[in-house]
């Protein structure tokens, strides 16, 4: 195969380019998002939940969920950690031997509508977007399938409708996004009895922790969980015990989802500009030690022939001198051979002619 | 009946039975398949799988998915030794390397289609909204284009066999920049399988996640796709012997050497690598959990010793030795992704809410390899994979 440089560098060209228009990705960047102004959140002060499932119940029936397998008011489930599901967008655990408490813990989970959602992040159709308002919203008409949101989400909430032959969708909470656009609480926030939820303006709810905290350093662990965890999220929690021991993950770090990729995502171009560079050089280089060695090839067999040549010449001339010095001797071989003959023969007549005269 | 004849025809000699034990066999396995195709795409995946909402990724992603991707990588790096490096004594092993890769890219594709929701939607990242932010939204990118380069490369077979001279001598003139623009893609999207669980740093167990992961899914690819060219190679002497010229049968034994020389070289480095892995992020206390052993296990049997088996076999020119290390190196390499998909995935979970494959998504799994293998079959039997065509003899 024969190639010309500017075939060649037409190729390179087009693979470079093809590759760029390809795969458009955004280079990471140092911007740090701390939410929009004035989004919503829900404070959850676990210390006050009596785990009476009402915001379950309420949920239930403000997302029009399925009906639940045992009533809202069987207190029995709450024997067996639960996981959101579904038909199940919210679930209260109870824990019994929580860290420093006498009684058990109830702990309230669903989507904690993170500042920077990993679920949106992963999401390779947009499905998911971090609404201005607060909720991370979520676009079941674009939704492939994939479920990469599930694996992304470090809280473990979104769910999957596996049993849906045709149109299954991610299932997580919206934070009644709807309703908070019309001005009206999330259902579960109404629904609370004991007022162990409080919906309002992240920034106050943020206020509002810190002075229980400061008011009650002996019955609040010293931490908003939610204020920085994996970048922050809408959902802030305020506990009477260590987080850990309430299955919250305190090891997630406060390094935003996102941020985790950016870096790999930021090589794309880098291996899209330098790979063609390195990969012509290669080429070059292979080819030019294929010229090269091609050339010495070419000298060489060039140099064998005219050796062999000479060597053959002077083997000739010294065959050819060989053979007249053989002729040479040969001829005078035959003359001597021939006199000495002839002297015979005249001695023989002479000795013929003697015994004719004796006689 | 008829079409089947058509699969299986030429490899049996006339007047001979179709049912030879291969026929049946897969025969049965693609009925099978094809039955759990209907219940999976009338019931859904509940129906079929054991996903759930802790393991939205089974075998379908980790076997099918990263494994087969991996495996697949035999096309780019064969095509990058031959025509960037240089190394045209491989030259007999492009065109086998290509139709593998270009099979395990067609059949992941097909998988893909099991395992999404909504596979009718595929089309959606690229036709209706953008997540250029999402790593996986690179991979199907990458995936697509590549499956779109590896058709043309492939295609001077199918070109040769009917005789379309004209079509067949532009792909043949777009042979550098195919070859260059395969090694970008993957490149891009080998890594970026790794960079896919960079997001779950809270749900992989720490010796498998690492900032590096893209790097090790690069480079173990690499090591895949040579192990695939000798392995596959093995197999398609004993079966396909015949279909093999004189160039090829020539060259067969310096590919191996060359390729297992190759691998081990590739295999040390990613040895390394993954050693530096654990001590950036200083997890040599983790080696003695039950996870860190299972990490040794991998890192020793699977990297440190066939990288040394290959050694020796170069070595010592021992063919048989290196056809069964490319044996154990490949199941490595599916051994690595399925850590990392599944095995090492969700670690903190209680082992009774691990994941287990359902019997069904097994059923899929081997009814998709079975498909390729008997594609691969016919094509190899009808088309100049494993010799090349009389009319093109000297045309490279």
């Amino acid at each position: 195969m024969s190639v010309s440089r500017r075939k060649f560098l037409g190729w390179l060209g087009a693979a470079g380019m093809g590759t760029a228009f390809g795969t458009s990705a955004n280079a990471a960047s140092n911007k740090h998002f701390t939410g929009y102004p004035d989004s919503m959140g829900i404070l959850h002060d676990i210390s006050l939940c009596v785990g009476c499932r009402s915001c379950e119940a309420a949920c239930n029936k403000v997302n029009e969920l399925p009906p639940p397998e045992k009533p809202f008011d069987d207190k029995s489930v709450l024997d067996k950690k639960r996981r959101t599901t579904a038909s199940v967008h919210t679930v209260v655990n109870k824990y019994d031997n929580a860290e420093g408490t006498k009684g058990p813990v109830f702990v309230k989970t669903q989507c904690n509508h993170c500042l920077e959602p990993a679920c949106a992040s992963a999401c390779f159709v947009k499905a998911f977007a971090k609404t201005k308002e607060g909720p991370v919203s979520y676009d079941p008409s674009v939704c492939v399938g994939c479920r990469y949101c599930m694996v992304a989400c470090p809280f473990n909430i979104p769910t999957y409708e596996y049993d849906s032959a045709f149109s299954p969708r991610v299932m997580k909470c919206t934070m009644c996004h709807s309703r908070i656009i019309q001005g009206r609480l999330p259902g579960c926030v109404e629904s609370c009895p004991k007022e162990a939820l409080t919906f309002g303006k992240r920034e106050d709810l943020l206020r509002i922790a810190r002075e229980r905290i400061r008011k009650h350093p002996e019955r609040y662990v010293d931490h908003i969980y939610g204020e920085h965890e994996m970048g922050g999220t809408s959902w802030l929690y305020l506990s009477n015990t260590s987080f850990a021991s309430i299955g919250m993950r305190e090891d997630l770090g406060t390094t935003a989802a996102p941020n985790l990729t950016a870096g790999a995502l930021g090589a794309v171009p880098l291996v899209v500009g330098l790979w063609p560079v390195l990969l012509t050089g290669v080429y070059a280089m292979s080819k030019r030690k294929e010229k090269i060695a091609k050339e010495e090839e070419a000298q060489a067999v060039g140099d064998a022939v005219a050796a062999t040549k000479a060597e053959g010449e002077e083997k000739l001339s010294a065959a050819l001198a060989k053979a007249g010095k053989d002729k040479d001797s040969a001829i005078k071989r035959e003359v001597k051979k021939a006199l000495e003959e002839a002297a015979k023969a005249q001695k023989e007549e002479a000795a013929e002619a003697k015994t004719e005269e004796d006689a | 009946m008829s079409q089947e004849a058509a699969v299986f025809g030429e490899t049996s000699p006339p007047g001979k039975s179709l049912y030879t034990p291969f026929n049946v066999i897969a025969g049965i396995i693609l009925i099978v398949g094809f039955v759990i195709t209907i219940l999976r795409f009338t019931k859904g995946l509940g129906a079929v799988t054991n996903l759930d909402n802790n393991y939205p990724w089974g075998i379908w992603i980790g076997f099918d998915l990263m494994a087969g991707v991996a495996l697949a990588a035999g096309g780019y790096v064969t095509s990058a030794a031959v025509y960037i490096f240089g190394m045209k004594r491989y030259h007999s092993a492009v065109r086998p390397a290509i139709l593998t890769g270009f099979l395990g890219y067609a059949l992941v594709v097909v998988a893909l289609h099991y395992d999404v929701g909504r596979p009718w939607r595929l089309p959606y990242p690229f036709i209706m909204q953008q997540g250029t932010t999402s790593l996986l939204f690179e991979v199907a990118a990458c995936v697509a284009l590549y499956l779109t380069v590896l058709f043309i490369e492939f295609s001077t077979a199918p070109l040769e066999w009917l005789g379309l001279k004209r079509a067949r001598s532009i792909v043949v003139r777009l042979t550098m920049v195919l070859t260059i623009f395969g090694v970008i893609l993957s490149t891009l999207h080998q890594s970026s399988l790794g960079a896919l669980f960079l997001l779950a740093p809270s749900k992989l167990h720490p010796l498998w996640y690492s900032s590096y992961l893209p790097v090790f899914f690069f480079v173990s690819s690499v090591i895949a796709g040579l192990s695939m060219v000798i392995f596959e190679s093995t197999l398609s002497h004993r079966y396909f012997a015949h279909k093999m010229d004189e160039t090829h049968l020539a060259e067969k034994e310096g590919v191996a050497l060359g390729f297992g020389k190759a691998a081990s070289l590739v295999l040390a480095g990613y040895f390394t690598i993954k050693v530096l892995g654990i001590s950036m992020d200083n997890n040599w206390h983790l080696l003695g959990t039950g996870y860190g052993m299972w990490f040794l296990v991998e890192l020793l049997g699977f990297i440190a010793l066939p990288c040394f088996l290959y050694a020796v076999g170069v070595r010592e020119k021992n063919l048989c030795l290196i056809k069964w290390t490319s044996g154990l190196t490949v199941l490595g390499i599916i051994l690595n992704r399925l850590n990392v998909c599944l095995i090492a995935f969700n670690w903190h979970l209680p082992s009774d809410e691990k994941y287990f494959p359902h019997w069904m998504e097994i059923g899929i799994s081997v009814f998709v390899v079975t498909a390729g293998i008997v594609v691969f079959r016919f094509i190899v039997t009808r088309m100049p994979i494993l010799y090349e065509h009389p009319d093109y003899k000297d045309s490279h």
